[in-house]
């Protein structure tokens, strides 16, 4: 299996995570992640709609799923993942994320200990779907190409 | 005559990278077992153990989805666009 690529985030995007997963504890974010390559440019926050329990369960329904794929043709870019927060738990994924991962995306898990956002990591399916790989994430400071945190379709 | 069927992201590269790909069948089932006969890789990712579809696959004709009509019975034309939509999901340790 080769090594997989390094995710780079822009700052604003990792800040808006953050913000948003801290904003909604002891609740699960969720969000979607967009930009080029593996470069994350923005992360758009989108509404968690599972009916199994908000602060251990997160849901994208397709509506929303569609505002992600439509805000990645916008910019000329692409989904590359999704994002969600495990309060007071670890930023690995669990048998729930296992078994509900699409392949290809980045899935970025960010840890909230007490409210407080800590551990961001992100991972990738394997192709036999039989777990999750690593792959490391490399902060990019914001630069001259405008990055934003953007609000998605909230209902 | 052929249908339309739109991939998602996460599939394309299955789909040698099309957004869009035909298949023949009368009804949503045969269209997707055609697919999947001609990407046999997107098999494992749009159908369990069991053969089921996932419950986070979502599978639409035009505007409507397939849970709500008659299912994987659903009757299709070259006239109707079948989407397959993602659900995203996932949590904490129980």
């Amino acid at each position: 299996m080769g090594r997989l690529p390094t995710l780079v985030m822009r700052a604003t995007a990792d800040e808006g995570i953050r913000r948003h997963s801290q904003e909604v504890y002891p609740n699960e974010s969720c969000g979607a992640l967009i930009g080029c390559g593996e470069m994350v440019t923005e992360a758009v926050a989108l509404p968690n709609t599972t009916d199994e329990g908000t602060r251990r369960r997160f849901c994208i329904q397709p509506a929303d799923y569609i505002v992600a794929e439509r805000r990645a043709s916008e910019i000329d870019g692409k989904l590359i993942g999704f994002y969600h927060s495990h309060p007071d738990d670890s930023a690995c994924p669990s048998q729930y994320d296992l078994d509900h991962a699409w392949p290809t995306f980045a899935y970025v898990i960010l840890a909230v200990r007490g409210g407080d956002p800590t551990t961001l990591r992100s991972w990738r399916l394997r192709e036999d779907r039989s777990a999750f790989d690593e792959q490391r994430v490399k902060l990019e400071p914001q630069d001259a190409i405008q990055s934003k945190v953007t609000s998605g379709n909230f209902r | 005559m052929a249908t339309k069927i739109l991939i998602p992201t996460p599939l394309r590269s299955y789909t040698a990278k099309q957004d869009v790909v035909e298949a023949e069948g009368a009804t949503v089932g045969e269209l997707l077992a055609n697919m999947t006969a001609q990407y046999t890789d997107l098999r494992k990712h749009l159908y369990n153990s069991e053969g089921k579809l996932r419950n986070f696959v979502n599978i639409y004709v035009n505007d409507d989805d397939i849970r709500y009509l008659e299912k994987e019975q659903t009757p299709v034309s070259s006239e109707d666009t079948v989407s397959i939509i993602p659900s995203v999901a996932g949590g904490r340790k129980a």
